[in-house]
């Protein structure tokens, strides 16, 4: 068996969603090479290269990679494999992974698997289907396994290793009729919501984006990233990205705390795998409090101070 | 511009689904069926794009059993001109192969755009859309919030992707995967929905297209998800406060 990971980064940075599924590649099997597509990568690679569970690393240094199109870096990619007998490509089932393996897939003519949650086997994995309400149990008779993995269910590899990396050139068309335009990153100085310990989410029980600063305070005192539910982003509380579940960013910390979230399923869908939920609702009866290590009963107005006094 | 629009059927996403007792799967008898969301949104934006004049025809394709006439249906109702209905055995052909069964009715009608849902609710798969592209070798926009179109025929399409928004510019022909806040889905009115049951539906069997559909990934069992423990309801804010500090020792 022999096993590559597309690594996700932006140029400075790995992004964390790579190392986990570096993990997953091993509980397949420990050989396990790595690609990396991109532009000025130097800073990168320093990184990269301590990663465990890597034999190595091959990097594809071009101006064309210098944004994620993913026309340009399936091409790529399924050049580099071509004769190469790989037997799994895993990518992050984060936007860049979802965006572009599912192309891969297409060019080797396999039917890919998305969002393992569980290795089983080298062909049979776990994948959760209808939003995290039920689990399938699936084995690919493909010749090439085209995976993507959802990466809070794996935990990130250890970064002391020295791996061996190779720099390839291989010449690929810049594919014309796709053109980057621009890319507005969501500015926050807090953790990013699918890396960090600790969340604390709003829901529509904030009634307004003012309420948030509510949260805020307490954010700051643990470290925590900020959330919201798909109902307090669909009113306009807060931006789309700030959206946990289902249709929004699943999540895995130590600590989510859901306030003012009645607990839809496709909520509860993207933050069940945390280790510990604790909830603040003023109705007894809302289903977030049966997903509830800790539930408090109370109006989250005068529960809010409260708890950011006693932190 | 020509659109073709790709709908799916599947249960309905207020629905609790069950997981069949035998673990084959998840029971759709006599389950409320609907579009799903994702193509509704799909549906809209080509009808909307229609009313400004930027597309001329809109059909509404789909793959399934008979009963996807349904799903058609209520996007023509939506303002859809016409529809195609490949019909199969079952629900559940695989991405790849809905994508080669999509890229033969785009060799047949040449669609300028072609608009689908970045995933359906039932498999949760998101390859479809990104699958076609690269068949037909025509760029992608996947997760669509907005989409503006030029007047160069290029169309700008702006993405929701992890940390922020994207925007790409893509040439035509091209195909957009649609995300949740791309638009919001008009309800069909009654009179739509009557005049929809007068459009045409063209009905091609499987066999006709000579794909061979055969399942590439075994379901070998399909389970319900592991239950969270039950919790417990503390009293006050000190006592959460202890309970996360000295209990479960997150803080």
């Amino acid at each position: 068996m022999k096993i590559l990971v597309v690594i996700e980064h932006d140029n400075k940075n790995i992004k964390q969603p790579s190392f986990s599924t570096i993990t997953a590649a091993n509980e397949i099997d420990s050989n396990v090479e790595a690609i990396i597509l991109g532009k000025d990568l130097d800073k990168t690679l320093d990184s990269l290269k301590k990663s465990n569970g890597l034999k190595k690393i091959y990097a594809v240094d071009s101006e064309i990679f210098e944004n994620p199109i993913a026309e340009n870096l399936s091409l790529t990619i399924s050049k580099f494999i071509d004769g190469k007998s790989f037997t799994h490509i895993l990518s992050p089932s984060s936007t860049f992974g979802k965006n572009m393996s599912p192309k891969l897939s297409a060019l080797l003519d396999v039917q890919q698997i998305s969002d393992i949650t569980k290795v089983i086997n080298n062909e049979t994995f776990e994948r959760p289907i209808y939003a995290g309400n039920a689990i399938a149990k699936v084995k690919s008779n493909d010749p090439t396994k085209v995976i993507t993995v959802r990466s809070t269910c794996f935990e990130p590899v250890k970064l002391d290793s020295n791996v061996e990396i190779e720099k390839l050139s291989l010449n690929v068309d810049k594919n014309s009729s796709i053109n980057f335009v621009k890319y507005d990153q969501s500015k926050s100085d807090r953790p990013e919501l699918t890396s960090a310990k600790i969340i604390i989410s709003g829901g529509r029980g904030m009634q307004n984006g003012d309420n948030f600063k509510l949260l805020e305070g307490i954010a700051d005192k643990l470290g925590a990233a900020m959330g919201a539910s798909r109902a307090a982003v669909d009113a306009g509380f807060v931006p789309n990205d700030w959206q946990v579940g289902q249709t929004g960013k699943i999540v895995a910390p130590d600590l989510y705390i859901a306030v003012g979230i009645s607990g839809a399923i496709q909520h509860i869908a993207g933050i069940k795998d945390s280790k510990y939920i604790a909830c603040i609702n003023k109705d007894e009866e809302a289903p977030i409090f049966n997903f509830s290590d800790y539930g408090l009963v109370g109006d989250l107005f005068d529960v809010l101070p409260k708890l950011e006094e006693n932190l | 511009m020509k659109a073709l629009v790709c709908v799916k059927r599947v249960i309905d996403y207020n629905v609790k689904i069950r997981v069949k007792t035998d673990k084959s799967g998840v029971e759709t008898e006599n389950v409320k069926m609907s579009m799903n969301p994702f193509d509704e949104i799909a549906v809209e934006e080509a009808v909307r794009m229609k009313e400004k004049s930027q597309v001329s025809e809109i059909i509404v394709l789909s793959v399934g059993s008979d009963k996807s006439q349904e799903t058609i249906r209520s996007g023509l109702a939506m303002g859809g001109d016409r529809g195609i209905l490949i019909k199969t055995e079952n629900d559940q052909v695989e991405p790849l192969n809905v994508a080669k069964i999509i890229k033969y009715i785009c060799d047949k009608e040449k669609p300028d755009l072609i608009i689908l849902g970045k995933q359906a609710i039932d498999d949760d798969c998101n390859q479809t859309g990104q699958m076609l592209a690269t068949l037909l070798g025509i760029p992608q926009a996947t997760f669509a919030s907005e989409l503006k179109k030029n007047e160069d025929n290029t169309i700008d399409v702006t993405r929701e992707v992890d940390g922020g928004l994207e925007t790409i510019r893509v040439g035509i022909p091209c195909v957009i995967t649609t995300d949740l806040r791309l638009n919001e889905p008009r309800y069909a009115s009654l009179p739509n929905i009557m005049k929809a049951k007068q459009k045409k539906i063209e009905l091609i069997e499987i066999d006709e297209l000579g794909i061979d559909i055969k399942r590439r990934l075994e379901i070998l069992e399909v389970n319900e998800p592991p239950e969270r423990k039950p919790g417990i309801k503390v009293e006050n804010v000190e006592s959460l406060v202890d309970k996360l500090k000295n209990e479960a020792k997150v803080l």
